[in-house]
């Protein structure tokens, strides 16, 4: 009598792997397809919107038909400008504190902590910028939208510049320190260059993330029909300008909320793209 | 690739060859000194000879060094091992110089026993066959060696001859013991160095193509 | 007389130098260890350890696993102070002045170090081997300097024509001398390899070998090894380490033919453990 197992029980297991494979496939195809489908409704519905008009025209006014979303998309480029200038600064030094210098406790207590933040609603990051910046200067601004959306840049920004940072390996800033470097020369000339990419992917991937959030520009950039000038004034903003629309009784503009929604997801679709792009082409330290 | 231990390994060729040098004028003034009666040539080979052991101590102190240091394998290793092995062989035919050397000075107060005619044929070959197998050490000549094992039987049998006639003298004319039981001494010396300089080739053999020729009786292959 | 020995000369008597009894005599020393002692937290690393390293002669420093011997070598360039539980008591002299007192980047310009796994930045060769030279402010060519590096560090011919390629693109042995050529660069006084061959194949690292008898000449090496017969290959002293104790410190023809401990003798015939 064999010690080994039998053929039945050769093709229990045949089985099971079979059934898991396919389980696991299926899942992975749903998945796929969601993204796609999603895609595919937006193309249907506002793919015929996006045209010319679109990217340079005002909105129309109340009824008219021919308007675009000029402002907004501009809106939302100046928005993500203000964000970069606070999630930035914030997240990249930051994080290269928390990889270089803190101590394991300081680090566990940030780390967490960001984390938390990163987990705040992002409504209610709006009703903090609102109370701190709207209530204060008596009326809606950019400022007020950027530094919302700036506050939810640090979190995923922090931690990612954290995460590359301290891959880099520990044999490359003994090699910087034996030959001279004074730690902060190390961390300039050699670890932040050999996380750079890494850094940058992340940045574009928060920045993508942000551009799509429109609970918190709702009372903080508000909305505008026409140019804003500056970034003193309520500013319009894509995912703002989606929201107007949509809930709106005209055609014209649920087919333009469509379009608004189509330009959104592909900004989104070409910046994770991009991003992948630098990540995977960069230089990689062996282990 | 140049590894610098390859100096080390030239040298220890140099110097070996330097002492194979020094031996050789030792074998030479030795015999020269019995067969022509030189008192000042053996008393230079007896004075010499403390070059010979200090090279040969010198010669053994590298190989040690270059075993420890260098695994070495392969060619370099039969080259050190071989080096080693002469070293000793060259210091001992030095020592047989310096006891012809020395028989020499005991014969020269005596009347010469009868014309040398084997002596001189014997210590010919005998010189030839150090030269030859030192030759054979610095070309690599294994054909060299091998005719250098051939004539040890001739040096052998000259020594035989000489061993029955001079004993012939010495029953015949008991005024001649002495001197001619010195000339026996000298034909064993002679008889010796040829053996060491067989022993020489043998090394030089194992140097070049690895096999050990010492005792052809045990030879398996 | 025959030709072949007829030539033969009296050879040159050996240089004078390490006696038995004294591995030092003749010697100039560049780096002294005394009474050392170091600690890692509560562990006691290293026990009372005093080391002479001569100028321009390679010192090996050999023992088993967990006997101190990286350890001691990374103090010799303070490298021990990026691990903030260590502790070090006694003196450590470079050229007479203890290198406690000094500014350790200039102290790391003096006393190079080569590691055990290739790390080059990710930047270009040449960018690699100037780094040193752009961080301490070096004022005279740099791509001059750089290729007097790379030459010393046997590499120019292999690199000469792509300076601008990733240091990533050659193999790991020309990574190891580019690492090499990199502590070059600033002119260091004592280079100190932390087994600088353990990563690489047979043949890399008999170039790197060769390199090092080279590099004496301009500077003093120390070199770990858990490689007891490299020790022998290269070096001219060699010191033995167990358990964070000097045991033996001989010239290596000396420790490696009669070594004066019965513990040196287990482990260099390999009866140790």
């Amino acid at each position: 009598m064999s010690s080994w197992a039998g053929t039945q029980h050769m093709r229990l297991r045949k089985g099971i792997s079979y059934f898991f494979l396919s389980a696991t496939a299926l899942c992975a195809l749903i998945v796929v397809g969601v993204l796609f489908f999603i895609l595919g409704y937006l193309v249907w519905n506002g793919g015929s919107s996006v045209n010319l008009n679109f990217f340079t025209k005002l909105p129309t006014p109340v009824g008219e038909t021919g308007g675009g979303m000029a402002n907004a998309i501009v809106g939302t480029m100046k928005l993500l400008l203000l964000a970069s200038l606070i999630g930035i600064p914030l997240g990249v030094v930051g994080g290269i504190y928390m990889a270089e210098f803190s101590g394991k406790l300081s680090a566990f207590i940030l780390q967490y902590t960001a984390d938390l933040l990163n987990g705040v609603p992002s409504i209610v990051i709006g009703i903090f910028a609102y109370s701190v910046i709207v209530l204060r200067m008596k009326h809606f601004s950019a400022y007020a939208g950027g530094f919302a959306l700036g506050i939810m840049m640090v979190p995923v920004t922090l931690r990612s510049t954290e995460q590359f940072l301290r891959d880099v390996p520990l044999s490359l800033r003994e090699a910087s320190m034996a030959l001279g470097a004074s730690r902060w020369k190390t961390i300039v000339s050699v670890v932040v260059p050999a996380a750079y990419r890494g850094i940058l992917t992340a940045i574009l991937l928060s920045l993508a993330r942000v551009a799509g959030e429109t609970a918190p520009l709702l009372f903080t950039a508000f909305n505008n029909r026409f140019w804003s000038h500056g970034f003193n004034e309520p500013i319009a903003s894509l995912p703002v300008v989606v929201y107007t629309y949509a809930i709106s009784p005209y055609d014209d503009w649920h087919r333009q909320a469509w379009a608004a929604g189509l330009v959104l997801l592909g900004m989104v679709l070409l910046t994770n793209i991009i991003a992948r792009g630098i990540l995977s082409r960069g230089i990689q330290a062996p282990r | 690739m140049e590894r610098h231990f390859e100096k080390d390994l030239d040298e220890l060729k140099d110097r070996l060859v330097w002492m194979g040098s020094l031996v050789e004028r030792a074998v030479h003034q030795s015999v020269q000194a019995v067969l022509d009666g030189e008192k000042e040539m053996a008393n230079r080979v007896i004075e010499e000879e403390p070059a010979i052991n200090e090279m040969q101590i010198e010669v053994d102190e590298r190989v040690v060094k270059l075993l420890a240091t260098q695994q070495i394998t392969a060619g370099d290793l039969r080259f050190a091992i071989a080096v080693s092995r002469i070293n000793g062989d060259l210091e001992r035919i030095g020592d047989q110089a310096v006891n012809i050397a020395q028989s020499a000075l005991r014969i020269l107060r005596h009347p010469r026993v009868k014309p040398y005619v084997d002596l001189p044929r014997m210590s010919e070959i005998a010189e030839e066959m150090v030269r030859d197998s030192l030759n054979a050490l610095v070309r690599r000549d294994v054909e060299l060696a091998r005719n250098v094992l051939a004539r040890d039987d001739v040096v052998d049998s000259l020594r035989n001859q000489i061993f029955r006639e001079l004993l012939t003298y010495m029953m015949e004319n008991s005024a001649v013991v002495f001197p001619a039981f010195e000339l026996i001494l000298v034909a064993k010396n002679l008889e010796r160095i040829a053996d060491h300089a067989t022993n020489i080739a043998e090394d030089v053999i194992f140097m070049v193509v690895g096999r050990d020729v010492r005792h052809p009786a045990l030879d398996r292959r | 007389m025959n030709a072949a020995l007829g030539t033969a000369r009296k050879p040159a008597p050996a240089a004078a130098g390490a006696t038995k009894t004294d591995p030092l005599a003749g010697l100039k020393p560049r780096l002294e260890v005394k009474n050392l002692n170091f600690y890692y937290g509560t562990k006691h690393a290293l026990h009372d350890i005093s080391l002479t390293i001569p100028t321009n002669k390679v010192t090996a420093l050999i023992g088993p696993s967990g006997c101190g011997k990286s350890t001691l070598l990374r103090t010799l360039n303070r490298m021990h102070e990026t691990v903030k539980s260590s502790r070090l008591e006694g003196q450590i002299l470079l050229d007479g002045e203890d290198i406690l007192d000094q500014d350790v980047t200039r102290l790391r310009r003096r006393v190079g170090m080569v590691f055990q796994r290739p790390n080059p930045f990710p930047k270009s060769i040449f960018d690699n081997v100037a780094y040193g030279l752009r961080v301490n402010g070096y004022k005279g060519s740099i791509s001059e300097a750089v290729e007097k590096s790379l030459r010393r560090a046997a590499l120019w011919d292999e690199v000469k024509d792509s300076l601008h390629k990733s240091a990533y693109a050659i193999s790991g042995g020309q990574q190891q001398r580019l690492c090499i050529a990199r502590a070059l660069a600033v002119d260091p006084e004592v280079l100190l390899l932390d087994e600088p061959c353990s990563a690489l194949d047979p043949i890399s690292t008999a170039k790197i070998e060769e390199l090092l008898f080279g590099l004496k000449d301009y500077c003093t090496l120390a070199i770990v090894t858990h490689n007891m017969q490299q020790a022998a290959r290269s070096s001219d002293l060699t010191a033995f380490m167990l358990e964070g104790h000097m045991v033996e410190f001989q010239s290596t023809e000396q420790l490696f033919t009669t070594p004066s401990d019965p513990r040196t003798e287990a482990y260099i015939t390999g009866r140790f453990g």
